[in-house]
């Protein structure tokens, strides 16, 4: 198993969120977050003044899926949350020791 | 006649009800808008008010109220409040010129809905201040000021045409020279605070009591039928849309709160000529045709972001109309179409179509002088980054 972390842009979140079910993965948990990347943020110009938003309101996605899915949901948070400007994102991928079901006394493996 | 202090009090509370209406429509919009735009959709509504209220005390109210000028506009004898004064007839000179200085700022603030999100707050100062001098300053004269509108016999209580045709052309003409908001169509733009919506909607309700029953300018039983017919119309709209919303999924609340606007809207021009048991068919069609109004601006894909048109303009025309069709002599002492009075009603169409044509394309005009000269839009940064941090340096969120 592996988790899937994905840093998106806000707007694009609901193209993101059906391009993920396409591909069967529903289930996810979503914090709204603020954050920066290389160009620091964004810096806007008031009259000849340069003004810093550093830390830009962005979505964070995170997923537990099986390790042969993982490129399906690489290749869908691309092609649903590109649009080529700074901005777009990160996508990080982690392994997973273990998941347990708190409904049930179910884990699952950590293998796969 | 000496002035009345009953009157005289009535008033004076009823402007200031008036007042919080324009701080409302800041919340009621700022529900509605994203989260980034919260701050900048009230401040706007501030600023329409402090721009108003120095345009009206230097020129405005003269242009409005002063001597009619051929049926179109007053004269300046009232130029930087010059003979308005503490004496009056019922109620003080000055107090007059403040409660209609209130209405004046209020429709500035409605106007803002065409431009949520993308405009810059010094090209909407400068926008604003033409706007209310040459679309507000002469339709308060035709109706209210002894102009041509006023000598034809047209009934408008509280600003059907004045206020809300105006309002919502106006929007609509400036969402049309602005242009959409990025990804306008293709993003969600749910309305980030709903509460906030219906707070602002219930400001406006209350506030609306001021704007109806005010206009009787005494504190006597035209305003008691204004009040009633007021808060009749609001609920019967407001039912009016939940069960037209309702039958397309859910009864939902920023629908309800928005019929009951589309019923103040329509009860305004009406509001001192007819009774209750007609306000109820006014609020309830206000209703329905406000909610198909925007339903068609939807579909038609137009991005009058808030529907300042649809609720406002086509509300106020229907108001408007309605007043042509309900008016009844026991009440304001004209009868409408339904009583046998077919004149009225035609002569409410004239200067409804006249108001329309007029706030649409002066509206277009000036927006267009203003995006061509100062430009009327943000940067596509800056409308990403959300204006309260591009325009104001500010931010809702820690």
């Amino acid at each position: 198993m592996r988790m899937v972390v994905a840093i998106i842009r806000p707007e694009k979140f609901d193209d993101i969120k059906a391009g993920l079910e396409a591909k069967g993965i529903v289930g996810m948990t979503v914090t709204e977050v603020r954050g920066r990347g290389a160009q620091k943020g964004i810096s806007l110009q008031f009259r000849g003044k340069s003004m810093p938003v550093d830390l830009i309101p962005k979505l964070k996605l995170e997923m537990v899926v099986k390790a042969a899915d993982v490129d399906a949901v690489i290749q869908a948070i691309r092609d649903a949350g590109r649009t080529g400007k700074y901005g777009d994102g990160k996508i990080i991928v982690m392994p997973v020791e273990a998941i347990y079901k708190v409904r049930t006394d179910e884990s699952e493996s950590s293998g796969g | 006649m000496a002035i009345d202090t009953g009157d005289t009090a009535f008033i004076l509370i009823c402007t200031a009800l008036v007042m919080l209406m324009t701080p409302g429509v800041g919340l009621f919009y700022g529900g509605l808008v994203r989260r980034k735009n919260f701050i900048s959709m009230i401040a706007l509504a501030f600023i329409a008010f402090s721009v108003v209220t120095i345009q009206w005390v230097l020129f405005g109210y003269s242009l409005a109220f002063g001597s009619d000028i051929g049926g179109l506009i007053g004269n300046l004898e009232f130029f930087a409040l010059r003979g308005v004064g503490m004496g009056g007839e019922g109620i003080p000179d000055l107090l007059f010129m403040v409660f209609q200085l209130v209405f004046a700022g209020l429709t500035l603030a409605i106007v803002t809905s065409g431009v949520a999100e993308r405009v810059k707050v010094g090209s909407f100062i400068v926008f604003g201040l033409l706007w209310t001098t040459l679309v507000y300053d002469p339709l308060a004269h035709w109706a209210w000021g002894g102009g041509w509108a006023a000598q034809l016999g047209a009934l408008d209580f509280a600003g059907g045409t004045v206020v809300h045709i105006s309002s919502g052309f106006a929007a609509l003409a400036l969402a049309l020279v602005i242009g959409k908001r990025v990804g306008f169509g293709a993003y969600g733009m749910e309305p980030h605070n709903i509460p906030m919506t219906l707070l602002g909607g219930a400001l406006l309700w209350f506030g609306w009591f001021g704007f109806n029953a005010g206009s009787a300018l005494a504190a006597n039983g035209l305003a008691a039928n204004a009040f009633v017919v007021t808060n009749v119309s609001a609920a019967a709209g407001a039912l009016a849309w939940l069960f037209a919303a309702w039958i397309r999924g859910k009864p939902s609340s920023v629908g309800m709160i928005s019929g009951a606007i589309a019923g103040l809207v329509a009860i305004t021009p009406a509001a001192g000529f007819v009774d209750a048991m007609s306000a109820i068919a006014i609020g309830a069609v206000a209703g329905i045709i406000c909610y198909a109004a925007l339903l068609f601006r939807v579909g038609r894909g137009l991005d009058e972001s808030l529907d300042a048109w649809a609720v406002h303009g086509v509300g106020g025309v229907w108001g408007a109309l309605a007043t042509g069709i309900f008016a009844v002599a026991a009440v304001g002492g004209v009868d409408g179409l339904i009583y046998g009075n077919v004149s009225q009603f035609f002569i409410q169409m004239i200067d409804v179509a006249v108001v329309v044509v007029y706030a649409f394309v002066v509206t277009f005009v000036l927006a267009k002088i203003v995006d061509m000269t100062l430009g009327l839009r943000v940067s596509e940064e800056e409308e990403y980054v959300g204006l309260d941090i591009s325009q104001h340096g500010e931010s809702t969120q820690v």
